[in-house]
């Protein structure tokens, strides 16, 4: 019966098919139907309301390209180029406003998409449709979380990059007089932020030369431990190059603090406010640089 | 490796060149201590400019020069410790503390000067 | 990395200075990481006969970084919570100086027992 013979046929396909066979099976399939699939997906696109801010021409490159991606991914089986391409993608969009979801929704469709013209086209054949299916869905989630990865890891990395900037802004070390650099602090210092206090600071008191620091930390509500810890290390650390360093503007919870984890207020210099802080550099320095006959310059009075 | 010593008016100056082995070390700790009664040098400058690593015996080393040339009457100023080097101390939990520590060669003659000029022949202050 | 003696400390740590420079770390990470290596380095010399340090360059989640593996085959640790505890005082009496390699680096694993040697695995992720 030609049934039977069929069926035998089909039962002993497998073993004469590989998965990569079926792959070039369905990619030849999916880049011939390219048109349309691809505009059937930019289609589907818009009606979920993804990339909404993009327009529909940029929407329509960008699918071009994921499209093509996606089905070399599917045929090479290796997914360096797929991860390459997602990152630089990631970083075109990600200035746009283009969040998370939409990314993983778009690839999401178009495995969708994708998975209904296999089908569509296979329908006839129940077996053949479930071998094809065995090659086409393990990749096709693969460069759906590859693709995901890729852009997830090139947001984190720009979030970075903007903190790093951040910061960079929010910690100025000046030079107000020869040999005297003040820093100020405001706000919250994070654990980042501290250590980039510190190379900062040292860095300004090799630049500078400076034999005095005043550290102002008016502006700092409260800070915990770490941070605290890692303040007192940067004191140390300045000393190391020779500076003294002033620490002003004391808060009594930043005292408590600093009491708290073991240091001796009494050996570090500190300073009611930063006025203070700075007459008393002064002295430092005036005391230092000014021979012994001539006075002391004047304070303000 | 030897370390060079020179003789400046009163003071010796030290400059290490490159990374020391922990018997480099030793050996540079016992010259100087030899020198500095030799001499009757009033002060010693060790410039560590050159050392990318500080770690816990270099410092103890350092420490252990400082002390023993005290004892002979000089005072000992640590000169050229670089950012990092003075980071990652203090992040190990190392401390000169006692030990005069100057920016570069020329702070630490500075202070030196000052130091002979203000206290004399009598035991350094600790800062 | 073998380590034996004196002169294999600054090696290593020449070494690991070299491969983190090349991975891209910044220059103060340099100093950070050239000093753990140094002090881990040192516990190998002066407790074991010998010990190897193997340094490789590590990548997670996205994020690469240095990864240092001392080991070696001395008495070992009997207590290790002693040990990693801070015992630093100033006048630096630094013990093993665990804690403060601890400090210095963001990862720190330790397998030690009495009689079986120690093998300490530290790293650090570029930020």
């Amino acid at each position: 019966m030609p049934t039977n013979s069929q069926d035998f046929a089909t039962l002993t396909e497998p073993r004469l098919e590989t998965t990569a066979s079926r792959l070039r099976e369905l990619v030849a399939h999916l880049r011939q139907q390219r048109a349309q699939l691809r505009e059937e997906w930019a289609r589907l696109i818009t009606e979920a309301q993804l990339l909404t801010a993009m327009t529909k021409e940029e929407i329509f490159a960008e699918a071009t390209s994921v499209y093509d991606n996606y089905v070399e991914a599917l045929e090479t089986g290796t997914y360096e180029a797929l991860q390459a391409y997602a990152r630089n993608l990631s970083e075109r969009i990600i200035p746009r406003g283009v969040e998370t979801h939409e990314v993983v929704g778009i690839v999401l469709l178009l495995r969708d998409v994708l998975a209904r013209s296999l089908f569509a086209k296979y329908q006839g054949d129940f077996n053949k449709l479930n071998r094809i299916l065995d090659a086409y869905e393990p990749a096709a989630n693969r460069i759906a979380g590859t693709v995901a990865v890729g852009f997830v890891q090139e947001r984190e990395r720009i979030i970075r990059e903007q903190q790093e900037a951040i910061r960079e802004l929010s910690t100025p070390v000046l030079q107000v007089r020869e040999r005297l650099l003040i820093l100020p602090i405001i706000g919250v210092i994070d654990p980042q932020r501290t250590r980039q206090l510190t190379e900062q600071l040292l860095r300004g008191i090799r630049t500078n030369r400076a034999k005095v620091v005043v550290l102002d930390i008016t502006g700092v509500p409260y800070i915990d431990s770490p941070v605290a810890n890692h303040l007192v290390q940067t004191v140390e650390a300045a000393r190391l190059l020779g500076a003294n360093v002033i620490v002003t503007g004391l808060s009594p919870e930043i005292a408590q603090t600093l009491v708290n984890i073991g240091v001796d207020l009494g050996k570090m210099n500190t300073v009611g406010d930063l006025q203070g802080g700075i007459e008393e550099a002064e002295r430092l320095l005036g005391y230092k640089v000014v021979p012994i006959q001539e006075p002391a310059t004047a304070h303000p009075a | 490796m030897q370390v060079p010593i020179l003789k400046q008016g009163a003071y010796l100056i030290a400059t290490v060149q490159s990374a020391l082995t922990d018997d480099d070390l030793k050996q540079l700790r016992d010259t100087l201590v030899v020198s500095v009664s030799k001499v009757r040098s009033r002060g010693v400058i060790v410039d560590v400019t050159a050392l990318d690593v500080i770690d816990s015996f270099a410092t103890r080393t350092l420490r252990d020069v400082a002390h023993m040339i005290r004892l002979r009457g000089a005072e000992t100023v640590i000169v050229g410790i670089q950012p990092e080097v003075a980071f990652s101390m203090v992040k190990l939990g190392l401390s000169l503390e006692g030990i005069a520590t100057s920016l570069d060669l020329e702070e630490g003659l500075a202070y030196l000067d000052r130091k002979g000029k203000r206290s004399g022949p009598e035991v350094g202050d600790q800062r | 990395m073998p380590i034996d003696r004196d002169a294999d400390i600054v090696a290593a740590r020449q070494k690991g200075r070299e491969l983190a420079s090349r991975c891209g770390f910044p220059t103060t990470d340099l100093a950070v990481i050239a000093t753990a290596i140094s002090e881990l380095a040192r516990n190998i010399v002066r407790y074991a006969l010998h010990g190897e340090i193997v340094l490789k360059l590590v990548e997670e989640n996205g994020r690469r970084g240095i990864e240092v593996v001392a080991s070696d085959d001395g008495p070992g640790i009997p207590d290790l919570t002693r040990a990693m505890q801070d015992g630093y005082s100033t006048s630096g009496s630094l013990g093993l100086g665990l804690p403060g390699t601890r400090r210095l680096m963001d990862d720190f694993e330790i397998a030690s027992d009495f009689g079986k040697g120690t093998e300490v695995t530290v790293r650090r992720w570029k930020r």
